[in-house]
């Protein structure tokens, strides 16, 4: 395989003038060659069309109030010009096979890695109003095809079309220019830039065993609870000593040293207020409990069961501090 | 004859088997699942459902015995509990009953466990976003989730990375669990991996969910239901199956014990409250390692099967990899592993489907069946308080 080929299988794009070339080819393409609408104009689907954009103006219904204004019968609201020539619920759930140029298009489309459609400008133009009888088609045709654009949605290119409205007799009733964006979906695994997380890291549920810890960890200190009977060190806390059952006991200040007891590389699931992978440690406090929490400046491969540790404060946002470790930076 | 006056040996058998199909989506309720497995038990042993007077089942379950009894046809109930803890949960329900038969409280009792785990709440998702609450149960939590530390894989993987460590264990000594699952399920059309055997070098190629553990370390999610029904010595005797007589039955819980994060105790590679479990099997049933002929070990993780099998006395502290890469664990070998495919090949039916497994083992119908079957080990939830039975063909 040539290096140009794997480029190519990797990021699936098609590159090079030749495909810009066969892309600037359907410039000037017809899409759809003039296509006679379904119906004429008619009063009901007038009335369908008012009711649903709730429209107030009178003179697409009532015929005496459009004669008022010098018309010589109701006509149909502008932008029902696209509505007349629809291909209709059977077409679109059934579509014929044979899509002509226009099927062309999209498949040239797809093979540069377009894949998605969305619909980005419709300037109308409209030279006469519509009346009922009117017999309205549809004709298509490539305008431009833009260079490739980098967009919020993903890298693409707009492709402009001019259909043109024409009635029985071919005049030309209304013009529409039609610009799609047509792209490749931005795919969640390009390499994006850290950023903020999403969401805030998960709150811990706090009662009046516990609370203690987090609200001096708000204050950059981290705690560990102790007996008052006899001076033994626990955590996680909790209201009774294992050790002489004292209801009774206060805290100490521990001193941030450590050393890293294990450790999990999380990959999956992922969660809005980390950024996978991410390590969670557990680490012996040298005062002798041990803590989960993370660490920072230090990268998976870097750690080594027993590795020295200190203290560092995340304050991970306004309601939460918390004590993560990173390597040792001060000999004493 | 018993030297205990009173004891679990030999007072009650499982004489009925039921389950749902396992799939991702089951597409009805949990009620229904559990109506549908506690049903087809109670039709496996032969027993009438206005016959039941006792119900087991766990904590965790979201339909209450009493939703379960009025859907089936049950009637009086003298006894009915739940246990705690998750999959640790799974052998206390048989030891319920059987603590419930002894002491004459029940004579009919129905174990069972059924839930959309797959489709509905999905363990493996972890706790980051569940509510909060100022119960010592969810504050529990406070200490792990804002770290990220919210999955039971991840909550394994802390204990792994130390046993490795401790032991010289390898993610490929993980990984072998994972094989033998998976060529037993792969013979096992009730397996969700049916056919679907695993190589060592697909399991090390797997990806990473929880670095040491890959994807083919956990075991799947799955949506349905197990059943078991538990009768009293007299009653087993004159039923249609061959009873899978109760010989040990016992739950566990060991010092400074949490929720999948005993990370506090001076050690972490072991798993004592299956040690405690271990120990009072082998004291009630009068057996040993040596006399079993198949096991049934949890395995929601691989990595926990390795101190499973140390705690239950079949190898040395560290020596669990060596007996597996050894053979043991293969048909064939001294300890046939989960021979339905375990949780990882079979289903994840929080270890109950495990129990059923070990009946048919029993009764000599595994599809997977080592000669000469006598007495069968099994294990629930590993890092909770747990729970194991050892069954036997002769009371």
């Amino acid at each position: 395989m040539s290096a140009v080929e794997a480029g190519a299988g990797e990021t699936g794009a098609v590159a090079g003038a030749t495909y810009d070339a066969r892309l600037e080819a359907f410039v000037g393409a017809v899409l759809q060659p003039r296509t006679p609408a379904q119906d004429p104009v008619n009063v009901p689907m007038i009335r369908h069309w008012v009711e649903a954009m709730e429209l107030t103006d009178p003179v697409h219904l009532d015929v005496e109030a459009a004669r008022a204004t010098g018309r010589e019968d109701v006509v149909a609201p502008a932008a029902m010009v696209q509505a007349w020539v629809m291909r209709g619920y059977a077409a679109t759930v059934r579509p014929v096979a044979g899509g002509g140029r226009f099927a062309e298009l999209v498949d040239l489309l797809g093979e540069g890695g377009y894949t998605s459609v969305v619909a980005t400008d419709s300037d109308l133009e409209l030279v006469r109003e519509l009346v009922p009888g009117d017999h309205v088609s549809v004709e298509e045709v490539v305008e431009s095809i833009s260079p490739e654009k980098r967009t919020g949605l993903g890298a693409g290119r707009f492709v402009t079309t001019l259909k043109t409205y024409r009635d029985a007799d071919g005049e030309v009733v209304a013009t529409q220019r039609w610009r799609t964006l047509r792209f490749a979906p931005a795919t969640p695994q390009e390499p994006a830039a850290p950023e903020e997380p999403a969401a805030l890291r998960p709150r811990p549920a706090t009662n009046r065993d516990n609370a203690f810890w987090f609200d001096a960890a708000r204050e950059h200190r981290l705690v560990i609870q102790r007996c008052t009977g006899c001076g033994t060190l626990r955590h996680p806390p909790g209201p009774m000593c294992p050790q002489c059952r004292s209801l009774a006991w206060d805290t100490v200040t521990a001193s941030g040293r450590a050393t890293l007891y294990s450790w999990v590389v999380a990959h999956h699931p992922r969660h809005p207020a980390f950024d996978s992978p991410y390590v969670v440690v557990v680490v012996d406090l040298a005062e002798g409990t041990r803590l989960i929490s993370n660490v920072v400046d230090l990268a998976p491969e870097d750690l080594e069961v027993g590795m020295p540790l200190e203290l560092r404060w995340l304050d991970a946002d306004p309601d939460l501090t918390l004590p993560v470790f990173g390597p040792v930076t001060q000999e004493d | 004859m018993s030297t205990h006056p009173r004891g679990v040996r030999g007072s009650a058998a499982i004489v009925g088997i039921g389950a749902t199909e396992f799939s991702k989506a089951s597409g009805r309720s949990e009620l229904q699942l559990a109506c549908e497995a506690v049903s087809a038990a109670l039709d496996d042993a032969g027993i009438a459902p206005a016959e039941v007077d006792g119900m087991v089942t766990f904590t965790a379950e979201s339909s209450s015995e009493n939703h379960v009894a009025r859907n089936l046809g049950i009637g009086d109930l003298t006894f009915f509990s739940r246990v705690g803890h998750g999959g640790g949960a799974a052998c206390g329900t048989v030891a319920h009953a059987v603590a419930a038969i002894e002491a004459g409280l029940a004579s009919v009792v129905v174990c069972w466990r059924a839930f959309n785990e797959r489709s509905g709440e999905r363990y493996g998702l972890g706790q980051a976003d569940r509510a909060m609450d100022t119960s010592a149960d969810r504050a529990a939590y406070s200490w792990m989730t804002p770290y990220g530390l919210s999955t039971p894989a991840q909550w394994v993987a802390m204990a792994a990375r130390r046993y490795m460590h401790e032991y010289g264990a390898t993610s490929e000594d993980f990984g072998r669990v994972a094989v033998v699952d998976r060529k037993h399920a792969a013979t096992n059309p009730h397996a969700w991996f049916h056919g679907r055997p695993i190589t060592l070098e697909e399991h090390q190629a797997s990806r990473w969910i929880a670095e040491p553990l890959h994807l083919l370390d956990c075991c799947q999610e799955t949506d349905g239901g197990q059943a078991l029904v538990v009768v009293a010595a007299d009653r087993a005797r004159d039923l249609a199956q061959r009873p899978a007589w109760v010989l040990g039955a016992a739950q566990g819980q060991a010092a400074d014990q949490h929720m999948m994060t005993s990370y506090y105790r001076p050690t972490i590679s072991g798993l004592p409250e299956m040690g405690v479990v271990a120990d009072q099997l082998w004291r009630q049933s009068g057996l040993g390692p040596a006399d079993v002929q198949a096991g049934i070990l949890y395995d929601h993780f691989t990595p926990f099967v390795l101190p499973q099998l140390e705690e239950l006395g079949f190898c040395g502290r560290g020596e669990a990899r060596h007996f597996i890469a050894d053979g043991h664990l293969e048909l064939g070998g001294s300890l046939p592993l989960n021979t339905h495919g375990g949780q990882l090949g079979e289903a994840y039916l929080h270890g109950m489907n495990g129990i059923a497994e070990a009946v048919r083992l029993v009764r000599g119908t595994s599809v997977n069946q080592p000669a000469d079957v006598h007495h069968v080990l099994v294990t629930a939830g590993t890092g909770v308080p747990t729970s194991g039975l050892v069954l036997g063909d002769v009371a």
